[in-house]
């Protein structure tokens, strides 16, 4: 009995110990940060590895602690440490959270030392009323694939900057053939694009005081029937596999699909297909717009190290260290100013059209973003187009409930 | 609470009270001290993880927290909200829906399987071990591996179907037969633990008994429903009780094998919290939710507990 008291007195002992050990920190001499991160995740580890030790290299008194996450799983974690205050300095975020990240007080404002190293859009979709609260990564849009042999077997001319959505069709139309198991296009059923081909059509999904959404409108109702309607036809339904991880790109990849509109970010995973590829910016119908993803760190409010933490996320951000290592590995593209130094990135190799990923950015479609129920908005309408995909509703009803349960959630 | 614990507390209530030590005052303490020290390593653990974070979710409960900033008292608004919120019956009607499509399908083929095992069959330890196996499989790869076999377009099981001119359903893709999906993935999996408990149950009937039946002329049927049956209720309670928990608790599966879609058709009550929760910033929502749950996973099995009597029979 008596051992086990004392037992207990010790793992107390060492508890408090443990406890006490945390809160010790250092004011001056060499700080130690955190950075938690998923744009490294899958493939570019030792990248982001290579601007840390340049980094370090520059700063000898700081240490980063990088902890890397798979993108799924970010989110998620990412929640639970700020609730548990277990937070990193600095983290990744995406466009779409940061006004609600903002709002909730969680970032810190920053200091920029050199704010004109950034392409001056992105800095300010990271900023609230003139202050920067967070740091563009980098960005990356969507572009349409196109499987080259494929369109010459058929003798058909190659996407380009002046397609519509007519001649998409018709191209898709013509290369479909599911007794070959050849699908002629692929664009996911998903809030992600459905925005986007909304904006294409000139249409747009929320209304100007973000209180409502606006897109059950006569060019809304073409916009998803135009995504809705390539299921079953030119492109596989859910129950052919439509719309599970990777399926579109490896369709791509078997040879089997002649068009994919993706992003930017899978050109090393196809760079070693068998036959001829390229790209080309989408077609829009009424309005040329791409989808443009950017991605961000943010300061933690909460940070000891607020000073060292702000130091390496604008090095991460916009070192030219930073900028040569993304552009040698094709690992998006660095949020710079510098259209000098962005242009080594046209000749980096397949494809060859990399001119097609900057003609994208003359026409961009931004997420619609409301500062709370973002999730919940993009998971409605997603299910509702689904619903209409599935033939269990016309695109009509889908988009009158969409609108009804979106507006209860984003309007209270 | 391991099974062996949770069986005896629940179904041994005949069992003789333990011996009392002789009335000593140091002797008392000494033995007061004994029982504390072995309920230590187990009341550490049930307090810190269990009780400590159920207190900790009632006081959520009662306010309004996207787990970023600061929580804000709402007093019982959150349980209003829910109670208004046509989704909260959707997603208890979908909970209720796997229960009683999985409890007789996982009791009835965990009784057929003892009774078959329970026999003289050849390479039975074998087939004992190779039932339990996906009991102790990770339900992720389960999910994955049954996703596969009930893909509507090129999985076996459609497959198999069409061979015979059935055109099988969308299974997971399709509203309808998403939760029959989750439910035969399920049943599947858990057959092996049912499995061990009847056996178990069934080893500890006397054989006599067996022999007396047949000496009275009574048949396989008659022999099952007048000696096996009755005999075995205490693990047939366990195994309900157990389940029944369980079953209300559903998640793993329904989370990795339709994340509750195809729009919300099997979303059950344990991903309506994690969507709460960890996608739409509610945690106060959640945990309201949490303890409705509870509540209503107590009075369930505290009617279980009451009933049992009428038909449990500890022999």
């Amino acid at each position: 009995m008596n051992r086990t008291l004392l037992a207990t007195a010790g793992i107390v002992g060492i508890a408090a110990l443990v406890l006490t050990g945390c809160t010790t920190q250092a004011d001056d001499g060499p700080v130690t940060i955190t950075y938690t991160n998923f744009i490294s995740n899958d493939g570019n580890e030792e990248n982001l590895q290579a601007i840390v030790d340049a980094f370090e290299a520059e700063n000898p008194d700081i240490t980063v602690e990088v902890t890397t996450l798979p993108y799924g799983d970010y989110g998620t974690a990412l929640q639970t440490d700020l609730a548990a205050g277990t937070v990193s300095d600095v983290f990744d975020i995406e466009y779409s959270n940061y006004a609600a990240y903002q709002a909730n007080g969680v970032l810190a404002p920053l200091e920029v030392a050199n704010p004109e190293a950034y392409r001056q859009s992105l800095l300010e979709a990271y900023s609230t009323d003139g202050t920067s609260y967070a740091l563009p990564s980098s960005f990356s849009d969507v572009v349409l694939y196109y499987n080259a042999d494929l369109f010459d077997a058929a003798g058909l001319e190659y996407p380009n900057s002046d397609w519509t959505w007519a001649d998409e069709k018709a191209a898709a139309e013509a290369l479909t053939d599911q007794a070959a198991g050849v699908w002629g296009d692929h664009q996911p059923i998903s809030f992600y694009e459905y925005y986007k081909v909304l904006a294409q059509n000139g249409g747009q999904f929320l209304n100007d005081d973000k209180t409502a959404v606006a897109f059950n409108t006569p060019e809304g109702i073409e916009a998803a029937e135009w995504l809705v309607n390539k299921s079953g036809t030119v492109m596989p339904t859910i129950e052919q596999g439509q719309g599970t991880a990777d399926f579109d790109t490896n369709l791509f990849k078997d040879g089997k699909l002649a068009m994919l509109h993706t992003g930017i970010w899978v050109f090393g995973s196809v760079a070693d297909v068998p036959f001829n590829w390229d790209i080309a910016v989408e077609p829009g119908n009424t309005v040329q717009a791409s989808a443009v993803f950017s991605n961000a760190v943010g300061v933690s409010a909460t940070s000891e190290h607020i000073e060292a933490a702000t130091k390496w996320a604008e090095f991460l951000t916009s070192s030219d260290v930073m900028v040569q290592t993304r552009l040698d590995a094709g690992w998006e593209l660095p949020p710079i100013s510098d259209e000098a130094q962005l242009a080594t990135y046209l000749d980096k190799g397949k494809p060859a059209n990399r001119q097609a990923v900057f003609d994208s950015l003359d026409g961009i479609a931004l997420p619609p973003v409301v500062a709370n129920g973002q999730t919940e908005m993009q998971d409605i309408i997603g299910e509702e187009l689904v619903e209409a995909q599935a033939g269990r509703k016309t695109v009509e009803e889908a988009l009158a409930s969409a609108e009804e349960r979106i507006n209860a959630v984003i309007g209270g | 609470m391991s099974v062996s614990t949770l069986q005896t507390s629940l179904v041994d209530r005949s069992a003789p009270a333990p011996v009392r030590p002789v009335r000593r005052a140091g002797t008392r303490a000494r033995y007061a001290l004994t029982v504390l020290a072995f309920l230590l390593p187990s009341a550490i653990p049930l307090t810190l993880f269990v009780l400590g974070p159920m207190i900790a979710a009632a006081w959520v409960s009662l306010n309004e927290w996207n787990l970023i900033a600061p929580m804000r008292f709402v007093g019982l608004e959150n349980f209003a909200t829910l109670l208004s919120d046509p989704t909260t019956g959707e997603v208890f009607l979908h909970t209720v829906f796997y229960i009683v499509g999985y409890l007789p399908l996982v009791y009835l083929g965990g009784l057929a399987l003892a009774l078959a095992l329970n026999t003289a069959l050849k390479g039975r330890s074998f087939l004992r071990g190779v039932y339990f196996l996906p009991v102790v499989t990770s339900w992720i790869v389960v999910a994955l591996v049954w996703r596969w076999l009930l893909n509507p377009s090129n999985g076996i099981v459609n497959s198999a179907l069409a061979a015979v001119g059935i055109e099988g359903p969308g299974w997971w893709t399709d509203p309808l037969w998403a939760m029959p999906s989750i439910i035969i993935a399920s049943a599947w999996k858990d057959l092996g633990f049912v499995m061990v408990i009847l056996l178990a149950g069934l080893q500890a009937i006397d054989p006599d008994l067996y022999d007396a039946a047949k000496m009275d002329g009574a048949g396989w049927w008659r022999r099952l429903f007048s000696v096996t049956l009755p005999l075995l209720s205490p693990s047939t309670f366990f195994v309900l009780v157990i389940s029944l928990i369980n079953g209300f608790q559903v998640f793993d599966q329904v989370y990795a094998m339709t994340g509750g879609g195809p729009n919300g058709a099997s979303e059950v009550v344990v991903q309506r919290i994690y969507d709460l929760t960890f996608r739409y910033g509610q945690a106060g929502e959640a945990a309201a939710l949490s303890w409705m749950l509870f509540i209503v996973i107590l009075a369930v099995t505290l009617v279980q507990v009451r009933g049992q009597r009428r038909w449990v029979n500890y022999g």
